[in-house]
């Protein structure tokens, strides 16, 4: 099991304790206020993902061979979704990320309130991150 | 105060909507979105499937008997919606696919045929995206007409010493503004906007498709030249909308698309114009919405538009009252005459994520910003807002079932 798939289950127990779907939210919401702030500088056009309905940053970059993420988004659901990508897809390889999909996120059951075009905004965050990630694989061999 | 007139019997009236009667996870449905797309009656259900079953073919062309029966079922929906409108004539209005249609029609065929280089049009900052991109459109055309913004005040409602400024400039050929605002549930002063810019030698259209589901519209004592409303949100079916033009406008456009329907004559090299409105509908119109629309013009009618239009000022005021009572709400816009929509924002929670919330608890509000930008960056509110929009169907009850929500959001989102 690779280190993403582990981070995956592991979301999978801890969202199926929750009963009340007010809890999980809740806790969703606390896993968005752990992200680390983006600077002003960050949020801006270029780092912006479109596809979401609410406004949603990404910055990308290499280090020793794994690609580093941050993420941040206005909403708080959506920051919670970006927590949860963060966990799964920050300091991977980018051959675990180009294995790892989105799909889990219907498993976690946010999918009530995920929107189809939440989903579809996280969806183009995963997207953003799996083009990084090839990017930078196509410079390291290249 | 004033004698009302007949009450309306929001408990009878929601049994005529299907929809209402149904849950949403569980949850009754508390549907305060109409002003995006209203719930339909029975009575417009059945009156599309009456046309399939009974009366369906296609119109203004077939010389037997099913034919003729269709097409006067369509030109009654067109003078039903004269009617409702108040216009002069049936040939004054012209079947579209919505409102927007509408605005296309009219900068295409009213604004590059009829205006002039040098000349403007006028809308305001708190239009529909439906009443600003055509115009966009027009002013990149190389036509030379331009494009000028009418100041939206703090309060929400427009700036008319402003708007006299752009007038007083001799430059306007048409000004093309809301008769009530789709997030500020502005009513604009529609009959003193058109006295001026007439005044000013410009034309006037107005963008109905809030305020003729919820006020009485009289197109002739307004006095606009232009005026367009669309049926979904009228109770009817999508894919239909009504244009008004004053007759000797229609007459004077070119067409905006071309097709069957709206030829004179026709040879491989060139054709001749129908007389309005054919001039205007090109191809098979939206038969079975026509009937639809006509059932739903029927049933507010059967109603009464002051009976509704009491119903929501009521309702207005008691949103208005109960809203501000929500801690950490704030509403948008508070203009002196409004309609029941109202835009708010709450202070510890993204619109995105409010309605959410809400929609768990089976309240359906809209988030976002309702196709106007340029309005919520005129108020510093780019990430949007929360919208709730009231139709002939709302209870009191609803609004206190929205801001008992509101209530519990700030706890759960604080």
């Amino acid at each position: 099991m690779s280190a993403a798939e582990e981070v995956i289950a592991e979301l999978e127990e801890g969202f199926a304790l929750f009963d009340d779907w007010e809890d999980r939210y809740r806790y969703l919401m606390e896993l968005g206020r752990e992200l680390e702030p983006l600077a002003p500088e960050e949020m801006v056009e270029a780092n912006r993902v479109s596809g979401c309905q609410s406004r949603v940053w990404l910055t990308t970059r290499a280090e020793g061979g794994r690609l580093r993420l941050r993420a941040a988004s206005d909403a708080a659901f959506v920051q919670g979704i970006l927590a949860l990508l963060l966990r799964v897809y920050d300091g991977r390889t980018p051959a675990e990320i180009m294995e790892t999909g989105p799909e889990f996120l219907g498993r976690l059951g946010l999918d009530e309130a995920l929107s189809m075009s939440r989903r579809n905004g996280a969806a183009a965050v995963v997207g953003r991150i799996q083009a990084a990630a090839q990017r930078m694989e196509a410079g390291a061999t290249g | 105060m004033d004698a009302l007139p007949a009450r309306l019997d929001v408990a009878r009236i929601r049994e005529d909507f299907p929809i209402l009667s149904t849950q949403v996870r569980g949850k009754k449905l508390v549907f305060l979105d109409s002003g995006a797309s209203a719930q339909k009656p029975r009575a417009v259900i059945e009156a599309m499937t009456r046309c399939m079953e009974t009366a369906y073919a296609n119109v203004h062309r077939g010389a037997y008997h099913l034919s003729e029966v269709a097409t006067a079922n369509f030109e009654a929906a067109r003078e039903a919606a004269q009617r409702f409108l108040g216009a002069a004539t049936p040939e004054e209005i012209v079947f579209t696919r919505n409102s927007t249609e509408a605005f296309n029609l009219v900068a295409h065929s009213f604004g590059r045929a009829l205006l002039k280089r040098g000349q403007v049009v006028l809308v305001s900052e708190m239009e529909h995206h439906a009443n600003l991109v055509p115009w966009q459109m027009l002013r990149d055309a190389g036509l030379g007409i331009g494009l000028r913004f009418i100041r939206v005040t703090d309060a929400g409602e427009l700036d008319l010493d402003d708007y006299a400024r752009h007038l007083a400039q001799g430059d306007v050929g048409l000004v093309s503004v809301t008769h009530m605002s789709n997030v500020l549930g502005t009513v604009t002063p529609a009959a003193r906007i058109a006295r001026m810019a007439h005044e000013a030698g410009a034309r006037v259209m107005f963008d109905g498709s809030q305020a003729a589901v919820h006020r009485a519209v009289d197109v002739r004592a307004i006095d606009a030249d232009f005026y367009a409303f669309t049926g979904h949100k009228l109770y009817g079916p999508t894919g239909i909308g009504v244009l008004y033009g004053k007759r000797e406008l229609l007459d004077a456009m070119p067409p905006f698309q071309g097709g069957g329907d709206m030829i004179e004559t026709v040879t491989l090299e060139h054709s001749t114009w129908a007389a309005p409105p054919a001039r205007f509908e090109p191809g098979t119109p939206a038969i079975i919405e026509a009937a639809g629309l006509l059932a739903a013009i029927e049933y507010v009618n059967t109603i009464g538009m002051e009976a509704i239009e009491a119903h929501e000022r009521a309702l207005v005021e008691h949103a208005s009252a109960t809203l501000a009572q929500v801690p950490g709400l704030t509403l948008l816009g508070s203009a002196q005459d409004r309609g029941g929509v109202f835009a708010f924002s709450l202070d510890v929670a993204h619109p995105h994520d409010l309605s959410t919330f809400l929609d768990r608890r089976g309240i359906c509000v809209r988030a976002g910003r309702h196709c106007a930008e340029p309005l919520h960056a005129r108020f510093g509110l780019e990430g949007g807002t929360s919208r709730a929009s009231f139709g002939l169907y709302t209870t009191a009850e609803e609004i206190d079932a929205l801001a008992e929500a509101l209530v519990a959001a700030r706890k759960f989102f604080a």
